[in-house]
């Protein structure tokens, strides 16, 4: 993707239709609520995620024996396992895997992992065809546009929007909008695909070390009709999907389907383990930037993630500004504590696009500290030398008035020394806190003014 | 018992009156306050923004100005949240962490260090409760809808000490305001869209004030209220605790 314009310039086209604002954040607030709802059934929620973190907690301290010990079970159950250390060595596995059995089309259920790899076009520019078998990522492919959520990758868009889309490619009755309808056209589309593919890919939620398989969770089953028509089976998984044993994912699959939509559990939760007779089996282990961010001691939790979007659809920034406004494939407050790992300069704005308001840490099912990573992300960009020059000056300025109370005081009769450095109250119509906002009204007196005032009242009183 | 009154750079050049009600306030309770008149500010500004080195001077200037006192009172959540946890001094960094420990958002120092039951308050108006996040989720002043925990909440328990006060209930308990610091202005579009709808959550639920323990947030809905000349108010909660109307 190439993406120069800022989260804010993006965001800022995205609210200029306001009412699709308001049902956008509406929508995912119902989500959010019916989170909330499912969550508070469980009287044992917050200890659930104190375990899903602490087993996260494990895995990130001792990746290196899990991932030894989940190659030997793989290969022991037949799977051939691959090891891709960026997201272009990744993608050229994939071409190998379907080039060597003369594979040209590939079905592939939902995977943040390939999007981040930008595995589609690579494969599309080699003659390879492949279709997204999940609905929403399905939608978005036609359109040409990537996910805008991980988990409802076309919430931004309408019904009346879809419709247009697929009379467009699907040749459905112009004006057609009723979902059910929508959904049996695509399911129909979409059956053919799954009995012509020779080739499938799915993503992986949790791969468990002690066994050598994988689960894959959907809404759909439409994971389990790719892989069990194919082939060839590929999964691609990102190194920190690990979990250590198949008990551990009584804490992860309640969590996560209750976290992402209020669910009791995903409707389709597969476990594949061995290749099917006359099947291959695939699996690649991705690192593409993982190990870097593991490094970073500051940011590494960020790794626990299991990609609920719980975070995306309580942060009132998200809901507002819409998932493509954050230009990275993972958005939302994730998104902004990820993508500065993969390209610091690129995504500088992005741990800029939050209040810090802590909402996303504490639905966060793995307990991610997102806002304080936030928080730490800035100070990094900063120093990097990636915030904006202009934002710097300003702070200097700041910095060196309040540094002085000497310097306050002087400039700051009544206010004017705030009327002209504060950012936001400026009053021009340069400023954008009065574009839409009036300033406070500068009183007569300061507080420190009157306190020393009334203090020599009552001294003369006295 | 002595009590450093801090109040924050903005409050003190804007909202005076907060910062009167919250000295008047504690005095009611027979606090001995003092003002330090040297203080400046809490350092978030440039902190927040990435610029947290750039945050040392004003954090010399707390210790300096707020050692000596038992505890540390302000009427904002936000500045009070920063101190606790990012202050820290070159210079003498003990005393910079017994001010961490010793310092409260006013709300939080009456119901808990002076443990206040009673009230000679009256506010005869409708008032919506905006929580600060700041306030909510990093001093939990009250229980965030987030987790599954039991309920309270101390601006609330204050606010129903006040007599012919109404508390209105709004759609959405504990959604953030939009204010952000620098956000208000690099990120002017959501900022201003979060604001609005916050407004419009209090005025169609028959908010006649809109109170809270921040007065960042209330300044930022205020610069709303105001652009589209609503007859709604903000005031900051020490002014109605303080109030006899």
């Amino acid at each position: 993707m190439s993406q120069t314009k800022t989260h804010a310039a993006l965001a800022g086209a995205f609210i200029k239709d306001e009412e699709r604002v308001d049902w956008h954040d509406g929508a995912l607030w119902f989500i959010r609520e019916k989170r909330d709802k499912a969550s508070k059934q469980i009287p044992e929620w917050e200890e659930l995620r104190e375990a899903a973190s602490q087993i996260k907690s494990n895995v990130i301290s001792n990746l290196h024996d899990y991932l030894l010990q989940f190659e030997a079970n793989l290969k022991k159950n037949g799977v051939i396992v691959h090891w891709a250390d960026s997201a272009e060595e990744h993608n050229e596995i994939v071409y190998s895997i379907l080039k060597a059995k003369e594979i040209n089309q590939m079905v592939k259920s939902k995977s943040m992992l390939t999007e981040e790899c930008g595995l589609n076009e690579y494969l599309e520019e080699r003659g390879i065809e492949v279709i997204n078998s999940d609905l929403g990522e399905y939608i978005q492919q036609i359109d040409n546009e990537p996910p805008s959520h991980i988990v409802l990758p076309c919430i931004h868009k309408r019904k009346e929007e879809i419709g247009e889309l697929f009379h467009e490619h699907l040749g459905t009755e112009k004006g057609l909008s009723d979902p059910t309808l929508l959904t049996r056209v695509a399911r129909k589309h979409l059956r053919n695909v799954f009995l012509t593919r020779r080739g499938a890919l799915t993503g992986v939620n949790f791969a468990v070390a002690e066994t050598g398989e994988y689960v894959v969770c959907t809404n759909e089953g439409n994971a389990d009709m790719g892989a069990h028509l194919s082939e060839v089976q590929i999964a691609s998984m990102g190194l920190e999907k690990l979990i250590p044993q198949k008990k551990h994912l009584s804490v992860f699959l309640r969590l996560l389907a209750r976290s992402a939509t209020g669910q009791p559990i995903t409707i389709y939760s597969s476990h594949y383990k061995k290749p099917r007779k006359g099947q291959e089996m695939h699996l690649i282990l991705v690192d593409a930037g993982r190990t870097r961010q593991m490094g970073r001691v500051d940011f590494r939790d960020s790794l626990k993630c299991i990609k609920c979007g719980a975070c995306m659809n309580t942060c009132p920034v998200y809901r507002k500004s819409g998932g493509l406004s954050y230009h990275n494939t993972i958005s939302g407050p994730i998104g902004a504590i990820l993508a500065p790992n993969l390209n610091m300069k690129k995504h500088a704005d992005l741990p800029y696009a939050s209040t810090l308001c802590g909402s996303c840490s504490n639905v966060c099912p793995v307990k991610i500290n997102i806002h304080e990573q936030l928080y730490k992300w800035r100070q990094v960009i900063v120093k990097e030398g990636y915030a904006a020059n202009t934002k710097a000056l300003g702070m200097k300025a700041m910095a060196w008035t309040f540094s002085s109370p000497g310097k306050l005081t002087t400039a700051g009769k009544t206010g004017r020394w705030f009327l002209h450095n504060l950012p936001f109250v400026v009053n021009n119509k340069l400023n954008p806190w009065y574009k839409q906002r009036d300033m406070p009204e500068a009183p007569k007196e300061s507080f420190g003014e009157w306190y020393v005032k009334n203090e020599e009242k009552e001294d003369n009183r006295q | 018992m002595t009590v450093g009154l801090f109040i924050p750079c903005y409050v003190n050049q804007f909202y005076p009156n907060a910062a009167k009600a919250t000295l008047e306030l504690l005095q009611k309770f027979g606090v001995n306050v003092v003002y330090p008149p040297k203080q400046t500010c809490c350092g978030q500004p440039m902190a927040n923004s990435g610029f947290e080195h750039l945050s040392q001077g004003c954090n010399e200037i707390i210790v300096e100005n707020f050692s000596a006192f038992d505890y540390i009172v302000g009427p904002s959540a936000s500045c009070v949240l920063h101190i606790k946890e990012h202050l820290h001094s070159d210079k003498n960094e003990k005393q910079a962490a017994a001010i961490r420990t010793k310092i409260y958002e006013l709300v939080e120092f009456l119901t808990d260090v002076i443990k206040v039951e009673k009230l000679d308050a009256s506010f005869p108006y409708k008032v919506g409760l905006h929580h600060s996040c700041h306030g909510l989720r990093g001093l939990h002043l009250s229980q965030m809808s987030e987790l599954n925990a039991p309920a309270f909440s101390k601006p609330q328990q204050l606010l129903s000490m006040v007599r012919g006060l109404e508390q209105i209930t709004l759609d959405r308990l504990d959604e953030c305001c939009g204010f952000g610091g620098a956000f208000c202005v690099t990120e002017e579009a959501v900022s201003v869209k979060m604001g609005k709808d916050r407004v419009t959550d209090h005025t169609k639920n028959g908010a006649e004030y809109i109170t809270s323990s921040d007065l960042s947030c209330l300044m930022h809905l205020e610069g709303i209220l105001h652009r589209n000349k609503s007859s709604v108010k903000i005031i900051h909660i020490a002014e109605i605790l303080n109030a006899t109307v």
